[in-house]
């Protein structure tokens, strides 16, 4: 394993945001085989440490790849574009209505959990198209620029998407 | 002949011996060792055939020790030097002891972890527990090692899945003690995840429901071609078979109208109850009859109905955090193939009840509920050990049940790794001073899930020295967190631009109660709100801070590129700010601060003119 590798070599699989699923975790599977620490608990100490190194690693590669946000963040990053996430937060005025329309939907369902649920299945619809058109910028157009801008738009949903999560998590208690 | 045996390229180097190593259960109430034999995992028992040795150990005038049954007998009558349930303070310092006053033992509050005085001399959980891993690690050696030669290899030990960084650290350093070489810390749900699903050859998602003596886990795991790959795990640490014995004792009080009793009645109607109680799992109803040390009898019946009715709100405490753990997990309910039970109480009916309504189908029941988990831990303990068999080649994923994070200003908990993370993991995050010429960095290690650091646990702090002065927020200091496959916190610093470098093993001075983590959880959830709102508060007196040192530190340095109603005129504002911050509306001191903005606006922009002048005038020397 070569630690110079970026996620998408060591996984041995196209630097594309569209990932075959099944084979991430396959490969995953396997390089935890290679070098997860329960291989190596009887080694000496060095081998330990390089064997937690490594799996760790492996862990941070995977859980990047896995996640469709993190993993378009991941791309930009190698093809040297910063997406600006902390410092440009300037958004299409149209788009911070559309969320403040989410929020206040949030808010007045936060007592009624059948509500929460139906707005997370529309809020997860909603980026799942998102994702799509995230896909064929990063993929097809190659439009880094307008693929920085979807990606922050994606934030937002994961933000809110968030959001319902504790306000049900807020209910069963 | 005999044929000669070559072992397999990289394994061990000679003949391959099978190197001895077991699983230990150190529980609450009880422990258990087991090994693999033969292929085979099974739970090692005592001369007298007991497999369950009671979690107690008694300390005796002449320094001798008794754990387990014969500590068990004379808990009563010797209640200062017979230490149960130890696994209730390890890691924890006294003030995290919960009923510390109602407890029988002579606590001392020293830093770190809490101790007790015994006529022993003074002893800490780690040695307590040390005591019972050595009559554990006294019967596996006996029982295995003195057939088959050689020595014990190692142990892997249990920890309930919530078990936090001091927890578990703790429970490390007590198999140190007992002289065993502690192969892995294992999560308990995870452990019997491993004994049912080797067993079954299970394939799928499924979830482990925990409910033991004195904690609850839930853990959903992911089991596909020899992978056991736990997604998410959840729990009430302070929820256990305890507490129902403790609710129909009080049932029991109170029906039979009896006086406030004394410890010694008050131990022998608690182990009335527990009887009753697991009487009810096979029965309709059970007797209570005691004639008590004050003359008064008791005699009650409780039917099945009466006890459910009076503990349904106990199994419904479950009902929380597994769900929580199912969204974290981002399952439905369907998607679940199948839920294995754990724990003595899952034996009680209306628990099966309500985990078969909960799943919609009828629970897992196939394995000893109480050995599951050393079956588990010792299967693992025989692959860790290096003996690969067929059927070995499995591979376990683990995570942390509780977020780890680090104080940032505002007394904000800044999360760096989410709970759930698959372990090992590691995580770094940059951080940068808030003063001009800030030298040193204060940093203060936390875990938990909620926003203010003052919510979380304290594991640690340590110092970051020797930053070379510069501006506010032109350092770089680059924490990095490194949990292990124990679970365990590794901590270190480094300011990027110099190199300066401070490191640590988080060994944290003591750790959670159970209760503080259960209510640390539910705190998170029931201040949902409010923690926005002080997280806000907290932020904007950060800023409105920042701001004032800022402004006075320019009009100090450009005071005159102001006229003098100017400069007042800002002034003014500045008064106002430092007023709003001690006012617990955000808004308010939101407001404070732009005000001071606009008033400062074109001042900004002349001090912007001056330093571009500067520089020019600099490159114009330079350039000569």
């Amino acid at each position: 394993m070569n630690l110079n590798q970026n996620h998408f070599e060591l996984f041995d699989l196209p630097a594309r945001f569209a990932v075959d699923a099944a084979a991430l975790e396959a490969r995953y599977h396997e390089l935890q085989r290679e070098v997860h620490p329960d291989r190596f608990a009887a080694a000496p100490d060095p081998e330990r440490r390089a064997s937690m190194q490594l799996a760790t690693r492996v862990n941070e590669a995977y859980q990047t790849l896995k996640s469709p946000l993190r993993r378009a963040v991941y791309i930009l990053q190698l093809r040297g574009v910063d997406p600006e996430f902390e410092t440009r937060t300037s958004m299409p005025p149209q788009f911070l209505i559309e969320q403040m329309g989410w929020r206040e939907r949030i808010e007045a369902g936060s007592e009624n959990p059948e509500a929460l649920l139906r707005l997370r299945a529309g809020l997860r619809d909603e980026s799942r198209k998102i994702y799509e058109k995230l896909q064929a910028q990063l993929d097809e157009g190659r439009d880094d620029g307008a693929a920085s801008e979807t990606t922050r738009v994606l934030m937002f949903y994961e933000k809110l998407d968030d959001e319902i999560d504790d306000k049900l998590a807020e209910l069963e208690t | 002949m005999a044929l000669l045996q070559i072992s397999e390229p990289g394994e061990s180097p000679g003949p391959h011996r099978h190197r001895l190593a077991v699983g230990i259960d150190l529980g609450t109430t009880n422990s258990l060792v087991a090994a693999v034999r033969n292929g085979i995992a099974v739970v090692l028992n005592d001369h007298d055939g007991h497999a369950l040795l009671p979690s107690i150990v008694r300390y005796l005038r002449d320094g001798g020790v008794a754990v387990g049954r014969g500590a068990e007998a004379e808990q009563a009558r010797d209640p200062r030097n017979t230490i149960v349930s130890v696994k209730r303070f390890m890691g924890r310092g006294l003030k995290d002891v919960t009923h510390a006053e109602n407890s029988p033992y002579d606590f001392l509050d020293l830093p770190g972890m809490v101790q007790i005085r015994t006529v022993a001399g003074v002893k800490s959980p780690v040695e307590v527990s040390a005591e019972i891993l050595k009559v554990l690690r006294a019967r596996a050696e006996e029982s295995l090692v003195g057939k088959a030669g050689g020595e014990l290899a190692g142990a892997v030990i249990t920890v309930p899945a919530y078990f936090d960084d001091a927890q578990r650290q703790a429970t490390k350093d007590a198999g140190k003690l007992a002289g065993l070489n502690v192969l892995r810390l294992l999560n308990e749900p995870t452990a019997a995840a491993i004994a049912y699903g080797l067993d079954n050859a299970a394939e799928g998602i499924y979830a482990v429901y925990d409910l033991g003596g004195g904690t609850f886990d839930i853990s959903i795991l992911k089991l596909s071609k020899g992978v056991f790959e736990v997604m998410a795990t959840n729990g009430d640490a302070a929820l256990g078979g305890d507490d129902f014995d403790q609710r129909l004792f009080c049932w029991v009080v109170e029906r039979a109208r009896l006086a406030p009793l004394s410890s010694e009645d008050t131990r022998l109607l608690l182990t009335q109850s527990r009887a009753a109680k697991e009487f009810l799992t096979t029965h309709l109803e059970a007797r209570i009859s005691a004639t008590l040390m004050s003359r008064e009898t008791v005699d009650v019946t409780v039917t099945q109905k009466e006890f459910q009715e009076m503990t349904r709100p106990l199994v419904a405490k479950t009902l929380g955090p597994t769900r929580k753990a199912l969204r974290d997990a981002r399952l439905e309910w369907s998607e679940v193939k199948g839920v294995v039970m754990v724990g003595g109480a899952t034996r009680m009916p209306h628990v099966q009840q309500m985990v078969a309504e909960l799943f919609g189908q009828a629970p897992l029941n196939n394995l000893d509920p109480d050995k599951v988990v050393a079956l588990g831990a010792a299967i693992q303990a025989n692959v860790l050990a290096g003996n690969k068999a067929s059927g070995d080649d499995w591979l376990l994923l683990d995570v942390i049940p509780l977020s780890l994070g680090i104080e940032t200003m505002g007394g904000l908990a800044e999360r760096v790794i989410p709970r759930n993370s698959t372990i090992p993991v590691a995580r770094a995050q940059e951080f940068t001073t808030y003063k001009d010429g800030q030298t040193a960095m204060s940093i203060h290690v936390v875990q938990g899930e909620r926003e203010l650091v003052s919510d979380c646990r304290s594991l640690a702090r340590f110092e970051l020295r020797g930053i070379p002065p510069m501006v506010a927020g032109a350092a770089r200091i680059r924490v990095t967190f490194q949990v292990d496959a124990d679970g365990l916190l590794s901590v270190s610093a480094r300011e990027s631009t110099t190199g300066v470098e401070a490191a640590i093993a988080v060994k944290p001075s003591y750790g959670l109660t159970d209760e503080q983590i259960t209510q640390m959880l539910k705190d998170s959830f029931d201040h949902a709100k409010d923690d926005v709102h002080a997280r806000a508060l907290r932020e904007q007196r950060v800023e409105g801070e920042r701001m004032l040192e800022a402004t006075e530190a320019a009009l100090r340095e450009d005071a005159d590129l102001l006229s003098t109603e100017e400069s007042a005129a800002l002034r003014t504002e500045l008064d106002a700010l430092r007023k709003t911050l001690a006012c617990t509306d955000h808004r308010t001191i939101k407001s404070g601060i732009e005000r001071v903005n606009r008033a400062s606006e074109a001042f900004a922009g002349r001090r912007m003119d001056r330093s571009i002048k500067r520089a020019l005038a600099g490159r114009k020397v330079e350039s000569l």
